[in-house]
């Protein structure tokens, strides 16, 4: 690991002045990715922003009628709340679906949506990678790819996000709240948040060097029967090959996300419209224009499957 | 973590990678990258309490907690296993919480309180989950089991405390205690000796309940 120097901040803005006044300085709170990462030298920051004292770890109704989730709501958390578990179970679920018991205690929020890929190469620091290292390729096209992008991907970069949560969050049409060096605030729509990989894989999401999440908000409930199917190598702790995050009401419309998929959790609109004729017309429309490579073809009609099997869930528990 | 990417070796590879250390990062890559002081910073001071005792350590900003334990405090109780949050051999309780002790800076434990294996039981006052990983064999080589037994306090308070697990019906209604339970929260921790039917019927000994 690189050294680095430390501090602790007390207040958001000043955590955010922080970060934005140091070139390669990283915000730190879970640290369950980052230390990671900085472990193999991949993430190299110069100095860390503890926020763990900032008391954005709390969930509050907004007047919206939803939840405001603070930024620092470890997985745990946020997966037991009981307002959660009632009115956005597909979040719960999706988290339950993720990493391990003592990384959801210490995983946050923002941190969640803020992981990395777990792309192979670009933890071999021995292999070029556009994300990892601007401009020197990608061994990954052309390399084993079978648990990487089949939609969305670039000829720089086919990498995959990893998290469950985020796609629950894509579903539920949450918003990101953040705060920025001058105290400006702001909220983006998690639609927007995640980045393609396009030409700047290194660029992975919408925020400004310095810019500090403070929450997550969710939209007033929408009812529906709430499922998260995931599909991976081991049934624990294991990343997803394809997973689908479904909110299916009982006339049959709904809303459809799929993570493993793609550089972010992956929804469209125009194939959510085709729930009521099964998974095969979504699919067809949410896959359109995919490019899997040879290794991962095998997840267009897994995604069918899942999602298949997503809809016969909710037809049974409905 | 978990399903960490496969090693990726080839021959391919290792060309075009020596090949690519020659490019040049671009200047937004340089701007993130920052410059790195030429001397390591200074050490920085922080206490917490492991096992009831406080301690006051002045540490390299690297020093993750496992690390504070073992070389700072000599205590070897906690294991390091792969030291990236796959294996759970460096599963501790802070502040009652089970977390990897090696993905998590000892500076960032500011005022915690830490429990690790030692704080847990003694040779002759066993904690239940000792007793009953003696009672049921639930090891073998014996590297996994502090990590196993931290855990598995942290699991059995989970359960009582509500928090839901993946292999639950209903998301909505509060956890029961089962081996199918078990298997799922206890998924971050890898024994390769195979000791998991024992580390369960162990578990379910002290949870009062059939594996």
């Amino acid at each position: 690991m690189k050294a680095f120097t430390y501090e602790r901040a007390h207040d958001p803005v000043a955590a955010a002045r922080a970060v934005a006044a140091r070139p390669g300085a990283r915000f730190i709170a879970g640290g369950t990715n980052l230390l990671d990462l900085m472990k193999i030298e991949v993430e190299t920051p110069v100095h860390l922003v503890d926020v763990q004292d900032l008391k954005l770890d709390r969930i509050e109704p907004t007047d919206a009628g939803g939840l405001r989730i603070g930024a620092l709501v470890t997985n745990t958390d946020l997966a037991t709340d009981s307002r959660v578990r009632r009115d956005y179970g597909v979040l719960s679920r999706a988290i339950v679906a993720g990493a391990s018991g003592q990384l959801r205690n210490k995983a946050t929020t923002a941190g969640n949506l803020l992981q990395r890929t777990r792309c192979a190469y670009f933890y071999d620091t021995n292999m070029p990678c556009n994300k990892r290292k601007p401009g020197s390729g990608c061994a990954a096209i052309g390399g084993i790819s079978r648990q990487l992008a089949v939609i969305g991907s670039s000829d720089k970069c086919i990498a995959t996000h990893p998290s469950d949560m985020a796609v629950a969050m894509r579903l539920l049409d949450a918003t990101v709240e953040t705060v920025n060096s001058a105290g400006e605030t702001r909220a983006i729509p998690i639609a927007d948040f995640h980045r393609l990989p396009g030409d700047t894989p290194h660029i992975e999401t919408a925020l400004a060097p310095g810019e500090l999440i403070t929450a997550v908000t969710l939209p007033k409930p929408i009812g529906g029967r709430h499922i998260y199917e995931k599909v991976r190598d081991r049934a624990s702790y294991a990343f997803a090959l394809v997973s689908v995050a479904a909110v299916i009401q009982p006339d049959g419309t709904g809303r459809v996300a799929l993570g493993g998929v793609a550089h972010k959790p992956w929804r469209d609109a125009a194939a959510e419209a085709e729930l009521p004729r099964g998974a095969r017309a979504v699919t067809a429309k949410l896959l359109a224009g995919a490019k899997p490579t040879h290794d991962n073809a095998f997840k267009l009609p897994l995604a069918e499957r899942t999602l298949a099997a997503a809809m016969a869930e909710a037809r049974t528990t409905a | 973590m978990p399903n960490m990417p496969e090693p990726v070796v080839s021959r391919r590879g290792v060309l075009a990678g020596g090949a690519a250390t020659a490019v040049v990062a671009t200047s937004h890559a340089s701007a993130r990258t920052g410059d790195r002081p030429a001397a390591d910073p200074a050490p920085v001071k922080v206490s917490f309490k492991v096992n009831g005792e406080r301690h006051d350590l002045t540490l390299d900003t690297r020093t993750t907690l496992l690390d504070a334990l073992r070389e700072h405090l000599h205590l070897t109780g906690t294991k390091k296993g792969c030291d990236h949050g796959q294996c759970g051999a460096c599963t501790v309780l802070v502040d009652g919480v089970r977390i990897n002790s090696c993905l998590s800076l000892a500076v960032m434990h500011e005022g915690d309180d830490v429990t690790t294996i030692e704080g847990l039981g003694t040779p002759e006052k066993l904690h239940p989950l000792q007793a009953a990983f003696v009672k049921h064999d639930g090891y073998q080589c014996g590297y996994c089991t502090p990590g196993q037994i931290c855990s598995a306090v942290g699991v059995l308070d989970e359960i009582k405390r509500g928090v839901p697990s993946h292999v639950q019906a209903d998301i909505a209604v509060s956890p029961a205690f089962s081996n199918i339970e078990l298997r799922e929260r206890m998924s971050g921790n890898i024994c390769r000796c195979g000791a998991y039917s024992n580390i369960a019927e162990a578990i379910a000994d002290v949870a009062g309940e059939k594996a």
